[in-house]
């Protein structure tokens, strides 16, 4: 187990370079941007006078070394800063008092976030994995075309396409669940589950595809491996030479193509929440590089990599937990 | 206008007779229900503070629900009191006293009264404070408390629209010593309270009882904004009936909204208006024949129909549109000519004339589109428009104001003078054709102290007569106001256009069917 230990600690240490690496590639492309933020949120009014005091207060002027220098300073004290809205509009009252800061503005949409992403994985890996089970024990049949075509069919669409053909159906056509998803504090949760199945099923439709496959493709992989042919020599029946024998061999591929998926459910779902205005990350992040926010691009943006690192940390450890050979190396 | 609820009238029997008088609409309101609205304009950085609003959604919130200002325009343009009562000025417009409503308490149950009045106009001149309002509370010399339901403001020069610019969103009424308090958790004297405010993401308001604007306005017992963003999801949310009335349709998708019987669509004319600024101080704008030849070579007509697909009327180059109480309806037209716009060339000396267009979405929807439209109309007069197409990144910084012949939108003022004090008044900042004529600059101040109605409406006509002659920005259009609602919800005759949504005010004038 000292092995994994090391691993784990190895893949950290690494995972906080790879974090402060993204840090410094979101800063130099937002600063790259045409414009910023003084320009964007002044649109119209943008005199050179009033450009220049918001670029004054909140430190816009300074090179952009000495900028990253501050915010990374911060950052590592686990302080990600004030969004450059909040602190602008705060100094309308002369004081940065009642800002609220990137992580309390961050955290309850990261939850929101987090709630469709568990829903989503609720529903399309129980799905994805058995579809793929049942793909590979019936290989070549009709329903193993049937399902490859749709899944396939689906991933190929873009997710918006998905998100109105499915409000078509479910809430234009016959109105069973609600096109808006605006949930917020202090709902029920039947009521936000409620509200929340219509994006997690177009989720479900972008992520099905990638999981179902891989999973039968492993497991058809295995079928061809000497042991697997001995199983069916004795004469165990075809469903248990899959659940029994080749699935628990196939787990690491399977868990690692999750592992990739759930974590798109976190960073990739802008799209989703947009048409469903969902308020959750990806719109706070879209507003905020609209506007060239850039704490919250950030701190949104260290999420992400995070979410990635993290859930890629998870698979692995979890593929070595479920493989006796890398759980025991001599 | 004095407004009858349903109870007033079964009371008193003579509903009939008393509509018949009023002409008010034959549909009585009641009280009750619940108003779901999706608007889009709303930030995560959004607050209760005033001085900060700029898009609709929080306007809706804060002026049109949960706060008051001390005047309050009316759906057909006129000014009328909100927590002010009634107001005189001496006739020089300089000294305005204006007296308060009484018996009016605020949502934590402070009453109102002229300190509040005092400290609330004085945020915005504060010091640090950046309010989109200072200039006109700047312009206030001296503020005194005659009585605690009277005050006194004097102003630096007369100014005869004073009640009017009290009207701005911005210039919300606030309790006086929980001012902080107040932005923080949004306390008003307006007909609803905050029951749940997400910023960016949604309002909820209740009525509040025994409210001093008693049954004439806030029908609804509750209140719902959503912030809605996307145009489609807005347009869906509608048909599908999560929401009662949403504003800014999307015009593609029009003929679905119109086949549905249960829908509306409300076309609201309003002073919004997409132009073409020259700096008139720059070769060859300079030269007013050059000005008049470009005048007669745009066809507004074609611009309407293409650009705003016909939801909006033909503009004769002046910013004073169909919701301005001084509109010259009957300007001499300025439909498209090539042979008059030849004729000027020639009087400029010139045979043709090779001139650079910068265009940009940026500028308002349909930019781009609108100069190309222009430059094919323009080339049959002889002259020969370049278009330049500008990245939208920066385009109020890098492109506005400095390019010689650019695009622009501006969404219109209640008043002509605070109008033409933004963008025509010599030297102001945002004056982006240069403009500064002799005669015009005159009528501009007299008009701004007159007092009588009929002197300044000739004043505004003959300034609006200057610009359709001779000024620097070419308007070809007015923009108007296209929302939707549900049948079940239901509007007065004469709908807001100074604002989306009945100047933002739904939560106050409409009512359930």
């Amino acid at each position: 187990m000292n092995s994994v230990l090391r691993i784990i600690l190895q893949r950290l240490a690494l995972g906080l370079l790879t974090l402060f690496i993204v840090s410094i590639v979101i800063f130099t492309a937002v600063n790259l941007l045409p414009g910023d933020f003084a320009q964007a949120i002044l649109g119209q009014g943008a005199t050179p006078e009033a450009v220049a005091a918001i670029r004054t207060g909140l430190g816009l002027d300074q090179p952009p070394v000495v900028r990253y220098l501050a915010w990374l300073g911060g950052a590592i004290h686990g302080d990600l800063g004030t969004s450059f809205a909040q602190a602008n509009f705060a100094s309308f009252t002369g004081t940065t008092s009642g800002a609220k800061t990137v992580a309390e503005q961050i955290a309850p949409r990261f939850a929101n976030t987090m709630f469709l992403a568990g829903v989503t994985a609720a529903i399309a890996v129980p799905i994805s994995v058995t579809l793929g089970l049942l793909a590979a024990l019936y290989r070549n049949s009709v329903f193993d075309r049937a399902a490859n075509i749709l899944t396939l069919t689906s991933i190929s669409s873009p997710e918006f396409f998905l998100a109105y053909i499915l409000i078509l159906f479910l809430a234009v056509l016959n109105p069973i669940l609600p096109s808006l998803s605006n949930i917020y504090d202090g709902m029920s949760f039947t009521d936000r589950l409620d509200k929340t199945l219509l994006p997690a099923l177009t989720l479900t439709l972008v992520v099905t595809a990638h999981m179902m496959r891989m999973t039968r493709a492993a497991i058809i992989n295995l079928l061809a491996s000497p042991y697997i042919e001995m199983a069916r020599l004795k004469g165990v029946s075809p469903l248990r030479v899959i659940v029994r024998h080749a699935l628990p061999n196939a787990l690491a591929p399977i868990i690692n193509v999750i592992a990739l998926n759930l974590a798109y459910l976190i960073t990739g779902v802008v799209v989703v929440e947009v048409v469903f205005v969902y308020p959750g990350i990806g719109q706070l992040f879209v507003d905020s590089v609209k506007i060239r926010d850039i704490p919250v691009v950030q701190a949104c943006c260290l999420i992400f990599a995070g979410a990635y690192i993290l859930l890629n940390l998870l698979a692995d450890i979890l593929s070595i937990l479920s493989n006796p050979r890398l759980r025991h190396p001599k | 206008m004095a407004q009858i609820s349903r109870r007033g009238l079964l009371k008193t029997g003579v509903a009939a007779g008393v509509l018949g008088l009023t002409g008010l609409p034959l549909r009585a309101q009641t009280r009750g229900g619940k108003l779901t609205a999706g608007m889009n304009g709303a930030n995560t950085s959004d607050s209760w503070d005033g001085r900060t609003h700029s898009d609709l959604f929080m306007i809706a919130c804060a002026m049109g629900a949960v706060f008051d200002c001390l005047t309050e325009v009316s759906a057909d343009g006129t000014l009328k009191g909100e927590l002010a009562e009634s107001w005189e000025a001496t006739p020089d417009a300089k000294t305005w006293t204006f007296n308060l409503r009484q018996g009016v308490t605020f949502h934590n149950g402070k009453p109102f009264g002229a300190d509040d009045v005092l400290e609330s106009l004085q945020m915005h001149v504060a010091e640090g404070a950046k309010s989109a309002a200072q200039p006109i509370i700047a312009a206030v010399t001296e503020m005194k408390k005659l009585s605690d339901s009277q005050v006194q403001l004097t102003l630096k020069a007369g100014n005869a629209d004073f009640p009017y610019l009290l009207s701005d969103y911005h210039i919300l009424m606030y309790p006086a010593g929980q001012i902080d308090e107040a932005i923080a958790k949004g306390i008003g004297t307006g007909l609803y309270q905050v029951a749940s405010f997400d910023p960016g993401v949604r309002f909820v308001g209740k009525r509040v009882e025994n409210h001093y604007k008693g049954d004439s306005a806030g029908y609804f017992d509750e209140i719902e904004y959503i912030a809605i963003n996307d145009t489609t999801a807005r347009m869906n949310a509608l048909m599908t009936g999560q929401v009662d009335a949403i504003n800014r349709i999307d015009f593609k998708t029009e003929a679905l909204l119109k086949a549905n019987p249960m829908l509306e669509i409300q076309d609201i004319p309003g002073n919004t208006h997409y132009y073409f600024p020259m700096l008139t101080k720059v070769a060859p704008f300079d030269d007013v024949n050059v000005r008049q030849a470009l005048k007669w070579g745009i066809d507004r007509k074609e611009m309407v129909a293409k650009i705003l697909q016909g939801h909006g009327t033909v503009a004769y180059d002046t910013p004073i549109g169909p919701a301005n109480q001084y509109f010259d309806a009957d300007l001499d037209p300025l439909e498209f000519d090539p042979d008059k716009a030849k004729y000027h060339l020639k009087q400029a000396g010139m045979d043709s004339l090779n001139i650079d267009l910068s265009a940009s979405d940026a500028a308002f929807t349909g930019g781009v589109d609108a100069a190309l439209l222009y430059q094919s109309s323009a080339a049959k007069a002889g002259i020969n428009i370049n278009v330049v197409q500008e990245p939208a990144d920066g385009y109020w910084s890098n492109v506005w104001l400095k390019k010689p012949f650019c695009e622009s939108y501006f969404s219109g003022r209640a008043t002509e003078d605070w109008m033409f004090s933004t963008a025509y008044e010599a030297g102001v900042p945002w004056n982006d054709s240069q403009w500064d004529d002799a005669r015009f600059q005159e009528l501009l101040v007299k008009a701004r102290a007159e007092l009588d109605s009929d002197t300044r409406r000739a004043q505004y006509y003959e300034m609006q007569q200057i610009l359709r002659d001779r000024g620097g920005v070419i308007i070809p259009m007015f923009a108007n106001t296209v929302q939707a609602i549900n049948k079940k919800i239901a509007t007065p005759a004469k709908v807001g256009g100074l604002w989306q949504m009945d100047n933002a005010r739904m939560a106050e004038r409409w009512w359930m069917a």
